[in-house]
């Protein structure tokens, strides 16, 4: 019995010398996995990054198995989707963890993206790791944007339809930029095939490179941590630092545990609540694509809105397209506007508690506002969040300089 | 560091979270795999089809699809079934011994419920060719008249049994199939089950 | 930095709140109250269904054998019942009228109902058709409170009677002037279960997804105990 067992050990060491040879295996695994050391005070707000990779592997999973059945035609979209609904075995499952996920997808990207903020993880060495972050962002959301218009439901198509004209206020190209992006006088079945290609082809490869380099950025210099201080200052006589532990298996159980609670609440969704009260799945868009008859009411879907009510909030075409172009490219500065020289909100002053409680609740005030309609009291209140929302990243370098910190502790906390 | 670690408890959770989470995964399997199966679209599109046999001329064969596939259905002529004794010594399988290639009704030396008509899947089993009907007899030599795969060579008597030296294995297969009515064959259904 | 981690998902939840709020608002509808787990209200909404509705309308992703197998419903059942304009029980539901035809009597083609109760909800169709009134100005002689200018007519007068408009603009509402097959109870009884026939067919799985989902999250909940376990054994050793 112990012989076998190490006759077996060594024919699986032997093989792994083998790979090893060839592919640096247990190499990789060492530096990223088992002997990637992060801080052991990870809270609440570190496991979003991990959820992001759940929910890829998820979308990615789903949309293979939803493009075997759907068809990118203005003819046979809709009905192919009630088709996967309906007649393919478990397909409605499919369907919802797809739609569900692109929703889910926002809001861990959101907290992921909040986190980074209250720690200050895009401040030096990591500024890198943020401008890769935010490009994924912005793939993110083009890859969401083209996913909507598939299902070619009256949202998807007027939803199409009012956000592609935004670029029409270009000055010069816009119109015939219009006229690329649709490749047809408004949108059409090229539209939507072109779109098709994006979503399920271009924009995910880019999206996957991109996450591969931000892990890789993220591993060259380390996990920030939630009192934002270097941990690999303090170091063992095995030259691991004091405060770190291994990846795995100390933050693989954590992760298990959180992604364990976030399926639990996916689950909830996909099972109970598909359409989340019109919000995940819209009501309009489980009627075909009509485009003699724009609906009543047409909103973007709920993880663009903020933008969405910026847009809006101004009287003018291309003031309202520059101010949301200005609001999604924005945080890309951030690294450079952050003048303090603590990272953590542990240890800044009041003036960056209070604007980073005032930019988190103009955002989700701003994405409110952009569903209601754009009236009365509605565009006063978006023009005064959208102030606060620009006023945090345009006034940063004064307040941050002369926000009063505190000192930080040599050691995680 | 200091405390003691029990290590067959963390043994044991070790396993037993990753088998719970192995089971997890191969719940979400199912579905996925589920869904390649063929949809409800393609069970009522491959629904049983019904042909007509009033117009078809002894020695006349016809092509009909069911599921997509390729189904001859042909009236045997009393000499072509005579035919089919004295070529027995050439094929492979003259007993239809395979009973998976047909339905029991099948299972006899003409291959069908009526000697008169055969009714055969148009789909060489060698490698899915549809086999080329050529039913009159080449004179000093073994071929009897039946079918003739032209992509590889297989042959098959007129019973759609292989002979031997050929490259495909079995003979052609046998869908279910009934007398729904008098001369209607319905192609799907078992005879007797319905 | 603690008030961060409590306040921000509890400002979330409450604008989350907020906006259902603001968005339900709209035309007044009155609730259809239907249960769609209710399978006798089901089996009779089929059958209205297919006496009232599937003349003009068609349910096109609809097969008639999932409804069979989900309402309990014999092959003989469906046959008699409900199959008046199909063959096959695989074969999905199609109105017995030519949809040209009725672009041209109707000025439109009756809209397809697999997914009208998800679209437009069950309380919007269920006050949609109590809501006809006589309009002798309008081409099918009567007008509708919530869809004003339909090109349907009201199919189900006989059942229900005849109503007309009384009051100003702004405060009208519909009363009987001539009653119909059924009491006014009857009639409700009957768009409730027509509604929810409605709503059945525009998610056939509805109910099978909400069984499952109960499973999937027991499993979760248990997995999440071992997760748990684990987790706290393996962080025994950081200090």
């Amino acid at each position: 019995m112990a012989n076998n067992e190490k006759k077996q050990s060594e024919s699986s060491s032997k093989l792994l010398n083998w790979i090893d040879e060839r592919f640096p295996y247990t190499e990789t695994m060492r530096y990223h996995i088992t002997e990637y050391y992060a801080s052991k005070n990870f809270n609440f707000w570190y496991v979003f990054g991990v959820l992001a990779m759940v929910i890829l592997v998820i979308q990615l999973f789903t949309g293979i198995f939803l493009t075997m059945n759907y068809k990118p035609s203005a003819t046979d979209a809709f009905s192919s989707v009630e088709y996967i609904m309906r007649d393919v075995e478990w397909g409605w499952l499919i369907r919802y963890m797809h739609s569900t996920g692109a929703s889910f997808f926002f809001i861990v990207v959101y907290l992921h993206m909040f986190r980074a903020m209250l720690y200050g993880s895009y401040k030096k060495p990591r500024e890198l790791i943020w401008i890769i972050g935010m490009l994924i962002f912005i793939v993110l959301m083009a890859e969401a944007f083209a996913g909507y218009l598939l299902p070619w439901g009256q949202m998807s198509y007027w939803g199409a339809q009012v956000i592609i004209s935004i670029f029409g206020a270009i000055p010069f190209i816009g119109e015939a930029l219009v006229e690329i992006i649709r490749g047809d006088y408004s949108i059409s079945d090229i539209t939507l095939n072109r779109f098709f290609a994006l979503h399920v082809i271009a924009l995910p490869l880019a999206l996957v490179a991109l996450i591969f380099v931000h892990i890789v950025a993220l591993h060259e210099v380390g996990s920030n941590n939630p009192d934002g201080i270097d941990i690999k200052k303090y170091k063992n006589e095995e030259g691991i630092p004091i405060d770190g532990v291994a990846f795995h298996p100390y933050h693989t159980s954590k992760d298990l545990v959180a992604i364990i609670i976030f399926l639990m609440i996916f689950s909830m969704v996909v099972f109970f609540a598909p359409e989340m009260g019109g919000y995940f799945l819209e009501y309009s868009n489980f009627e075909k694509a009509n485009p003699m008859a724009t609906p009543e009411h047409i909103v973007p879907v709920w993880y663009f809105t903020p933008f969405y009510a910026l847009l809006r909030a101004v009287p003018d075409k291309l003031g309202g397209a520059i101010l949301m172009g200005l609001a999604v490219i924005l945080p890309l500065f951030l690294p450079w506007l952050d003048r303090a020289k603590v990272k953590s909100i542990r240890y800044r002053g009041w003036i960056y508690k209070t604007a980073l409680s005032l930019f988190a609740i103009s955002f989700i005030a701003l994405g409110v506002l952009g569903v209601l309609p754009a009236e009365g009291i509605y565009i006063l209140l978006a023009r005064i969040f959208g102030a606060l929302y620009f006023g945090f990243f345009i006034l940063m370098p004064y307040y941050t300089k002369i926000d009063k910190t505190k000192p930080v502790p040599d050691r995680v906390t | 560091m200091t405390e003691k670690v029990d290590q067959s408890k963390r043994h044991f959770l070790t396993i037993a979270t990753a088998v719970t989470g192995g089971a997890g995964i191969a719940f979400a399997a199912v579905p996925f795999l589920s869904s390649l199966k063929p949809s409800a679209r393609a069970r009522a599109l491959g629904a049983p089809v019904e042909v007509p046999l009033a117009s078809l001329e002894p020695g006349e064969m016809i092509r009909v699809v069911w599921r997509g596939r390729l189904v001859y259905v042909l009236r045997r002529t009393e000499e072509m079934l005579g035919r089919l004794v004295g070529v027995t010594e050439y094929l492979r399988d003259p007993n239809s011994s395979n009973v998976e290639l047909q339905p029991s009704y099948a299972t006899n030396e003409h291959r069908s419920l009526n000697p008169e008509y055969l009714v055969v899947e148009g789909s060489c089993t060698h490698l899915g060719c549809a086999p080329l009907p050529q039913f009159e007899v080449t004179p000093s030599s073994d071929w009897f008249g039946g079918f003739f795969c032209p992509c590889h060579g297989s042959k098959f008597d007129l019973s759609g049994r292989v002979y031997k030296g050929v490259p495909a294995p079995t003979n052609l297969r046998v869908p279910p199939y009934t007398f729904s009515q008098t001369n209607v064959i319905t192609i799907g259904i078992d005879s007797g089950s319905a | 930095m603690n008030s961060y981690k409590t306040i921000f998902p509890l400002v979330l939840i409450v604008i989350l709140f907020t906006i259902n709020t603001f968005a339900a608002t709209g035309k007044s509808l009155q609730n259809a109250n239907n249960d769609p787990q209710d399978i006798k209200s089901l089996q009779s909404g089929a059958r209205n269904f297919m006496n009232y509705c599937s003349g003009c309308h068609s349910a096109e992703y609809v097969r008639y054998n999932v409804i069979a197998s989900d309402l309990g419903l014999s092959d003989a059942q469906l046959q008699e019942n409900l199959m008046f304009n199909a063959q096959q029980p695989f074969e999905t539901i199609n109105a017995s009228m030519p949809s040209m035809d009725a672009a041209g009597w109707f000025g439109q083609a009756p809209p397809d109902l697999s997914l009208m109760a998800r679209a437009k909800s069950t309380d919007y169709i269920y006050s949609f058709l109590k809501s006809f009134y006589i309009d002798q100005s309008s081409p099918t002689g009567v007008d509708n409170l919530i869809l004003a200018g339909t090109s349907m007519p009201n199919v189900l007068w006989e059942l229900q009677g005849h109503q007309v408009i009384i009051g100003e603009q702004g405060s009208e509402h519909l009363e009987l002037s001539s009653p119909g097959k059924m009491s006014e109870k009857e009639f409700d009884i009957f768009l409730r279960d027509t509604v929810n026939f409605l709503e059945y067919i525009s998610e056939p799985i509805r109910n099978a997804r909400r069984a499952l989902g109960i499973k999937v999250l027991m499993f979760l909940a248990f997995f999440l105990i071992l997760a748990y376990l684990l987790k706290k054994e393996i962080w025994k050793d950081v200090k």
